[in-house]
This record gives structure tokens, C-alpha cells and sequence, in this order.
């Protein structure tokens, strides 16, 4: 075992990593959330709490996540701790309910590039939880798996320290150990106060992760 | 004025060299040859209508025909801009970007060269006035068709890498700004290499057109480094209101990348 909380990293923006980013719980709130193609929506998640979403392909729920995120034009109301999105910009609005796309997108030919620089300590320290040798971040993209990349992905989204967190079948290309190791993350963060929704096939990860389960068919979503 | 006539006999010889592009298609499979062939032919049936046309206005001599050749000429470009990319606007949104590119940048750089450069009398004097705007939409056509191409190829292409920024709450000028700036450097290419081949690779058509003609060859060389500073301008120009409007069109009031204005 490591001395995780030997660390003498105070200044570092990394620790967030050791003290629960507890300043970021926030309520999440969805209300008559819908466009053209799917919806309406609803949906509370009070800060710690997650929701998972299951359902047949194409039935809305990257479609859901993408509105949330505001990433697909919609109507209706989304809020964090009663802020409403549309009182802020959509840069902070998504900074801080940020998406993670089933297959993740990549802009640039190294993977350091892709996280900001006083972010990259903290990020390695979560690659190495869930298996990602130091050294991946400092190579191109190219030589990256596809579980390496989706693990890669979610943790630049988890540097972020972002009070709420979409995530599109975040373990589907990851083995079982790798996904148990992000799951131990991601219940660290609800512990801090995450409003986490997740996508997944995996009936099972729903309850390792505590989640409301919800079934999403025909873009309706229900508890299930 | 020495001009030696060609005769339709001496063109057919040179036609066979399409001929061979067309062939050169069908072997490598680039799905090119009614392409090539039909732009051929098309090209034959434009020129000799616009020097029927040319020399009737040039008869005229009045601003409302020159206007009007102006106009036609730079729609027609417009249209083309807006038809060359493989993914396009949905709608009018395509034409509309090319046609304020071609007009934006048409107008800036022969209204220069017609106020400043060559001062003819009058100044609507068909005979520079339809010419240089046919030379400077060449290079609008080139550099305009290219960025348009560019950016909508390249968003659909970097789309996955696009959105993972926006995910983020990266900025879509952040996230977009590769590839405008792509586009941009795409579409300068051909002017570049058309300026820095002139005269040593190259004798630029103008030129070599005016010399054809009985110009003296300093005169005529004068002639053609203007154009080509003009043609430089009008490449960059298109691009930039070309590549800015399509970055504009593919965004909202959100901040979306919005693919679904494409089709």
C-alpha cells in the first residue's frame, strides 16, 4: 500500500485528490429537459448521489447526457445547486458538469497535451489508481489502447474536480480490474459530494456504484 | 500586335491530353473521369461564349453592362465555392458565405487596383474592369473553394476530438481554432507557390499573354506583379471570411457544434 495522505503536496492542485473536494457538491437537477429527438426529462441527484442508465441502443442515452451537457440544442431546465445553466456561460456550465463520450476524442498528437499543465500532476496520480503507467502520458495517442484511452478520457474529466459528472458507458472497453478500479474512484468522489449519471450495460455496476437505476426506452427515461 | 490565330484543328491536338486525364481516372479508379471531361467541355463552351460576350460589352462601353458581366461572373464563382465541398451547408448557408466572400474580396482588391494601380478612364472601362475581376476570382475560387472544403471536411473529420473539448468547457473558438487555421494555411498554399514559382518555374499566364501579344516584357512583367498582389490579397480575404463565416454557422448561442447544419 501506498502513503497516500503522506503526500506533502498542499500547493499542488492534486490534492484535491487527497482531501474530498467536498466545496464542489452541488445538486443536480433536470426538469422537462427535451428536443426534437428525445425527452421530456427529469431527474434529482443531490450531491454523493448517482444514477445509472441502462437501456437498448439508440433508445436516447448519449442523447440525454449530450442535452444535460448541453452539447445537443434542447429546452428545459438544468441547474446545479439552483443555479440554472443559462446564467452561465456554457465554457463554465460544461466545466462543471462535464460529458465523457462513449468513445473518447482527441485533439492533439501527445497525450500530456490534452490536460492543462497544472492539472497533469493530479492526473497522474489517478492514471496510476487505475492501472496507466506514468509514462503513457508522456507518449503520443497513437500508441494508446482503446481502455487506456477511455481511462484517459474520464480522468480528464476528473481533474477537473467537477461537482457533477456525465459519463457514456465509461467501463465498456475496460477488464474487470481496471473497472473495479475506476468504480473505487468514482465512489470516492461521490463520497465528496459528486452528482454523478452514468450510462451502462452493466446491471452490476449500478450497485457497486450505489446508483438510482434508470430505464431508458423509446428516449423515455424511468426509474426502473 | 503580332498575335499568331490558332485554329480549331491545333486545339482538338491539345484536347487529347484531357483525354488522357480522363483514362488516368478510370485506371486508378478516382472516379474523376466525367469529371474531368464534362469540366473539359464546359470550359470550351464558357470561353468562346464569354469572348463573344466580352467583345459586345467591350462595344457597349457602359458601367451597367460591365456591372452586370461583374455580377454574373462572381455569382457563378459563388455557386462553385459552394458546390465543391464534399460535405456541405444545409440550405442557402454555403451560398451565402462564398457569395460574401467572392463580393468582399472582389470589390477590396480590383477596387484598389482600379482607383490606385491602373487608373483607366474611365474607371469602369470594361476592358479592365472585367478582365481584372476575372483574373482575382481564379485565386477567389482557389482559396475560397479550399477553405470551405477544409472546414467542413475537417469538422466532420475532428468532430470526436472537437466535442471532447467542448465536453470539457473548452471555448468553440478553442476548440475550432486548428482547424480554421488549417483551412486558412490550406487555401494560401496556391497563391505561395504561384508567387514564389513566377517567372523562374512559371511565366505567369498574364504575362506571358501580354508578351504573346507584342508587350514589352518589363511592361508586361509589371502588369503581373501587381496581379499577383492582388491575387494575394483576394486568396486571403476569401479565406478568412469564408473560414470565419462556416466557423460561425457550425456554432450557436451555446457554444454546440452543430453538425446538424450540415447535411
Amino acid at each position: 500500500m501506498r502513503r497516500r495522505n503522506g503526500r506533502i503536496d498542499g500547493a499542488m492542485p492534486g490534492a484535491a485528490e487527497t482531501r474530498p473536494p467536498t466545496a464542489r457538491a452541488a445538486r443536480l437537477t433536470v426538469r422537462e429537459l427535451t428536443s426534437p429527438l428525445a425527452g421530456p426529462f427529469d431527474l434529482e441527484l443531490a450531491p454523493g448521489e448517482a444514477a445509472a442508465i441502462s437501456g437498448p441502443s439508440g433508445s436516447g442515452k448519449s442523447l440525454f447526457l449530450r442535452m444535460v451537457a448541453d452539447l445537443d440544442p434542447n429546452t428545459g431546465q438544468v441547474a446545479l445547486d439552483g443555479a440554472a445553466r443559462e446564467t452561465m456561460s456554457p465554457t463554465d456550465w460544461r466545466r462543471r458538469a462535464p460529458y465523457v463520450a462513449a468513445e473518447s476524442g482527441w485533439w492533439c498528437d501527445g497525450v500530456a497535451e490534452h490536460f492543462s499543465p497544472d492539472r497533469l500532476a493530479a492526473a497522474r496520480e489517478l492514471g496510476a489508481e487505475v492501472g496507466l503507467a506514468a509514462e503513457l502520458f508522456d507518449g503520443p495517442v497513437l500508441r494508446l489502447s482503446t481502455g487506456e484511452k477511455q481511462r484517459l478520457a474520464i480522468i480528464r474529466a476528473l481533474v477537473l474536480d467537477p461537482p457533477a459528472l456525465l459519463l457514456d458507458e465509461p467501463t465498456a472497453p475496460l477488464d474487470p480490474d481496471s473497472t473495479r478500479q475506476m468504480e473505487t474512484i468514482l465512489r470516492r468522489r461521490l463520497r465528496g459530494g459528486l452528482s454523478l449519471v452514468v450510462v451502462t450495460h452493466d446491471a452490476h455496476q449500478a450497485k457497486r456504484l450505489g446508483a438510482r437505476h434508470y430505464l431508458m426506452r423509446d428516449r423515455k427515461m424511468s426509474p426502473a | 500586335m503580332t498575335a499568331i490565330s490558332l485554329s480549331p484543328l491545333d486545339l482538338s491536338i491539345a484536347a487529347a491530353l484531357v483525354a488522357f486525364d480522363a483514362i488516368l481516372s478510370v485506371v486508378l479508379r478516382l472516379q474523376l473521369h466525367r469529371q474531368v471531361l464534362i469540366a473539359g467541355a464546359r470550359m470550351v463552351v464558357q470561353l468562346v461564349a464569354v469572348g463573344f460576350i466580352l467583345r459586345a460589352v467591350f462595344a457597349l462601353h457602359h458601367p451597367a453592362a460591365t456591372l452586370a458581366v461583374v455580377l454574373v461572373m462572381s455569382a457563378i464563382a459563388a455557386r462553385e465555392i459552394a458546390a465543391r465541398p464534399e460535405q456541405k451547408f444545409r440550405g442557402l448557408t454555403g451560398l451565402g458565405l462564398s457569395a460574401g466572400g467572392v463580393a468582399i474580396a472582389t470589390v477590396v482588391t480590383v477596387g484598389l487596383a482600379l482607383l490606385t494601380a491602373i487608373r483607366p478612364h474611365p474607371w469602369y472601362d470594361p476592358r479592365y474592369a472585367v478582365t481584372l475581376v476575372g483574373i482575382i476570382l481564379g485565386s477567389v475560387l482557389n482559396s475560397g473553394s479550399l477553405t470551405l472544403d477544409s472546414m467542413l471536411g475537417g469538422v466532420a473529420r475532428l468532430r470526436p476530438g472537437i466535442e471532447a473539448q467542448l465536453a470539457l468547457g473548452a471555448s468553440f473558438h478553442e476548440a475550432t481554432f486548428p482547424l480554421l487555421r488549417e483551412a486558412i494555411r490550406r487555401s494560401l498554399l496556391p497563391i505561395i507557390n504561384q508567387m514564389s514559382a513566377a517567372g523562374v518555374i512559371t511565366l505567369p499566364g498574364i504575362m506571358t499573354g501580354q508578351i504573346l501579344a507584342g508587350l514589352d516584357p518589363l511592361e508586361a512583367v509589371k502588369y503581373q506583379i501587381l496581379l499577383m498582389f492582388l491575387l494575394a490579397g483576394a486568396s486571403g480575404l476569401t479565406s478568412f471570411i469564408i473560414g470565419f463565416g462556416a466557423l460561425r454557422r457550425l456554432t450557436d448561442d451555446r457554444q454546440r457544434l452543430r453538425l446538424d447544419r450540415l447535411r
